[in-house]
């Protein structure tokens, strides 16, 4: 808690020179945790805006096939739309557990490094 | 005066008491907290970013209670009473846009900036005309996501007092304005999360309750509830499937486009929102919260299905439409209806459900003023103005007093608002947030090339195109449902302009860069992706 108020200088003291951080912004580690990082966030929201937006054009552009009933009053609309809500659970914990296992143990070796030298 | 709301002013009037303490009861315990938070307010990083303290489940709640606004609870199972399946459309974009936040902006934000969404657009900018941008921006987003608040809190107060006359409306702007000031010059980001905190368990509570008697009443089938609201709307099947508000013309479809594209990268450009990433210690922390807010906002969302089809399949439409045209007042109707409307438990009902709903307003307008007040004071007053070398006393000082200017500027703009559709105005803050802040953000954290130039041409072009086009749309004049019904000079088509605001804030920012012969800082981009991505030095 205490350790987290910042002191009332512009930056705080451990921040390492801009050198450094050139440095470790070229070094093959970080470039591993940029590409793990990237890699699997940034296909994966393509991904979901593409699922969106099929889903948006869908309700505007194929009403009789949202309309097609599935189960009682239950219709593909309502399946679909729910669908997205599914896939954004799925999403949000898919990317925890990979930020989990393969993000976090690289930025905080690189972090503490980094703060322990300055 | 209609049936409905003779009998809802007429048990409310009844009850008038009791509402009128259950009113009180909220704000005076939101006042013993903001009191409680103010006295633990001291340096910027308490005003500010609440200490940096709070847990990633509490930043979580807080981030519901700040995001699941007036628009959520009132517009959406409004828009479900009155147009069955095109209601529910406003959810689903406004829960997948969080993965926008959870996968590109929480995380690289927490840990690169300190106090606002500024921090990290001039990160390797020139810091003064790039602050100068993200504050306007910050405002104009804020101010019209304020007025959308004040205007559902009007519809509300209508309802539930039987105040219908002008002058009452803007008596409870005025209301919902002052304590706003109140709470956010007092209590700071500590004092508002916790009121949003609040909020965020009675509006769960209330609509988990809500939802449970719907379900009651037809015994938790969920395809009988379907089943009666799509014939006690008197539109049969169709009520059910997408197109009954949307799917009637070429324009209308393109509309749709138009706001779910806003809906959906409107999040993570929302300033209020992303403040509240500052408020936890670490990345894991704001990725935690965004998880939790996730959950909760879904589960809310899924439980305004059952408030919608519920109100549509218990209240004869023109109940609702005569309440109020837009269909805010349905979630209330609906709490009458369960309970029964000559019955106490009814009344008793509506004063919780109201109540409830009014305490969401107060959470999120003092979310949104401290958003904008916080922009105010470090990104213009102390960044652009003092040059940097404003101390950290003046610069809480000018967030107060910008507390009070903003909050002057949106009662008499609420005021003037007050008739305007909750959910519509709400769409519109998203479209301008996507089209000027969201661009800026991602080039800023992920595109080593971008520059101040490609930044302003960004910021500026996204808002002026968002704010002009929604100027000569429909939404302001030449519809009866207009802002100026009277007058007609729109030419754009369309009511949500994010089908081509977005594409140009995003357009401008690559054209700036490359028009400009100014040389991107590499060095200081280097220093924002390691810091970024790692948390190195983060405060």
């Amino acid at each position: 808690m205490a350790t987290e108020t910042p002191p009332p200088s512009k930056t705080p003291a451990q921040l390492p020179s801009t050198e450094e951080f050139v440095a470790v912004s070229e070094s093959a580690e970080f470039g591993e945790l940029r590409s793990s990082y990237r890699s699997f966030a940034f296909p994966l929201t393509v991904a979901f805006i593409a699922w969106y937006l099929l889903y948006v054009l869908l309700s505007s552009y194929a009403g009789d096939f949202m309309g097609t009933k599935v189960v009682g009053n239950i219709n593909v609309a309502l399946v679909l739309g729910l669908a997205q809500f599914l896939t954004t659970f799925l999403i949000a914990w898919w990317y925890a557990r990979h930020a989990a296992a393969k993000l976090d143990p690289k930025a905080e070796a690189i972090k503490s490094r980094m703060e322990g030298n300055a | 005066m209609s049936p409905t709301i003779t009998i809802a002013a007429g048990a409310a009037s009844e009850h008038r008491t009791l509402i009128i303490t259950l009113f009180s009861v909220f704000v005076a315990a939101t006042l013993v907290i903001t009191v409680w938070a103010g006295r633990q307010t001291k340096d910027a990083a308490d005003f500010y970013a609440g200490g940096r303290q709070f847990t990633g489940f509490q930043n979580g709640l807080a981030v519901s209670g700040d995001y699941m606004s007036a628009a959520s609870f009132l517009g959406i199972a409004g828009a479900i009473a009155l147009f069955g399946y095109d209601g529910f459309l406003y959810s689903i974009g406004f829960l997948v846009a969080w993965l926008v936040a959870l996968l590109l902006v929480a995380e690289p934000l927490r840990n690169s900036g300190r106090y606002t969404m500024g921090d990290v657009l001039a990160y390797r900018m020139r810091q003064r005309p790039v602050r100068t941008a993200a504050g306007t921006s910050t405002i104009v987003v804020s101010i019209f996501y304020l007025l959308a608040q004040m205007a559902g809190a009007g519809v509300l107060v209508s309802l539930l007092l039987g105040i219908t006359s002008d002058g009452g409306k803007i008596g409870i702007v005025a209301l919902v304005g002052l304590l706003m000031i109140v709470y956010v010059t007092i209590g700071g980001m500590k004092g508002t999360t916790w009121v949003q905190m609040v909020k965020a368990v009675l509006l769960i509570a209330g609509a988990l309750l809500l939802t449970f008697l719907v379900l009651l009443k037809f015994d938790f089938n969920v395809s009988e509830l379907l089943g009666s609201a799509a014939d006690n709307s008197g539109k049969g099947a169709a009520f059910l499937e997408p197109g009954l508000k949307y799917g009637v013309t070429g324009t209308t479809k393109l509309d749709f486009i138009s706001l779910g594209i806003a809906l959906v990268l409107g999040t993570a450009g929302l300033p209020h929102i992303l403040i509240r990433f500052y408020t936890v210690p670490t990345a894991k922390a704001a990725r935690k919260s965004v998880i939790w807010a996730i959950g909760l906002i879904g589960a809310f969302y899924l439980m305004t299905l059952a408030l919608g089809f519920g109100a549509a399949a218990l209240i004869k439409p023109d109940e609702i439409t005569t309440s109020n045209k837009a269909g805010n007042t349905a979630a209330p109707l609906l709490a009458l209806h369960l309970g029964g409307i000559d019955s106490n438990w009814g009344a008793i009902l509506l004063a919780t459900i109201s109540a409830v709903a009014f305490a969401t307003i107060l959470a999120v307008v003092a979310g949104l003023t401290l958003a904008s007040s916080s922009s105010f004071a470090h990104d213009i007053y102390a960044n652009v103005i003092k040059k940097g070398a404003a101390t950290e006393k003046e610069e809480i000082r000018a967030a107060r007093w910008a507390t009070v200017g903003i909050g002057a500027v949106s009662i008499v703009l609420g005021a003037l608002a007050r008739d305007l559709n909750v959910a519509g105005l709400v769409a519109l803050a998203f479209a301008v947030a996507a089209s000027a802040n969201l661009p800026t953000i991602v080039y800023s954290l992920f595109w080593k090339r971008f520059t101040t130039s490609g930044a302003l041409w960004s910021i500026y072009g996204g808002l002026v195109t968002a704010v002009g086009l929604v100027l000569f749309s429909p939404v302001v004049s030449g519809k009866p449902t207009s802002m100026f019904p009277d007058a007609d000079f729109h030419w754009f088509p369309l009511e949500n302009p994010g089908l081509i605001s977005i594409p140009v804030g995003f357009l401008l920012g690559v054209v700036g860069t490359l028009l400009s012969k100014e040389e991107p800082d590499k060095a200081k981009y280097a220093e924002l992706e390691v810091r970024s991505l790692t948390g190195t030095g983060a405060h």
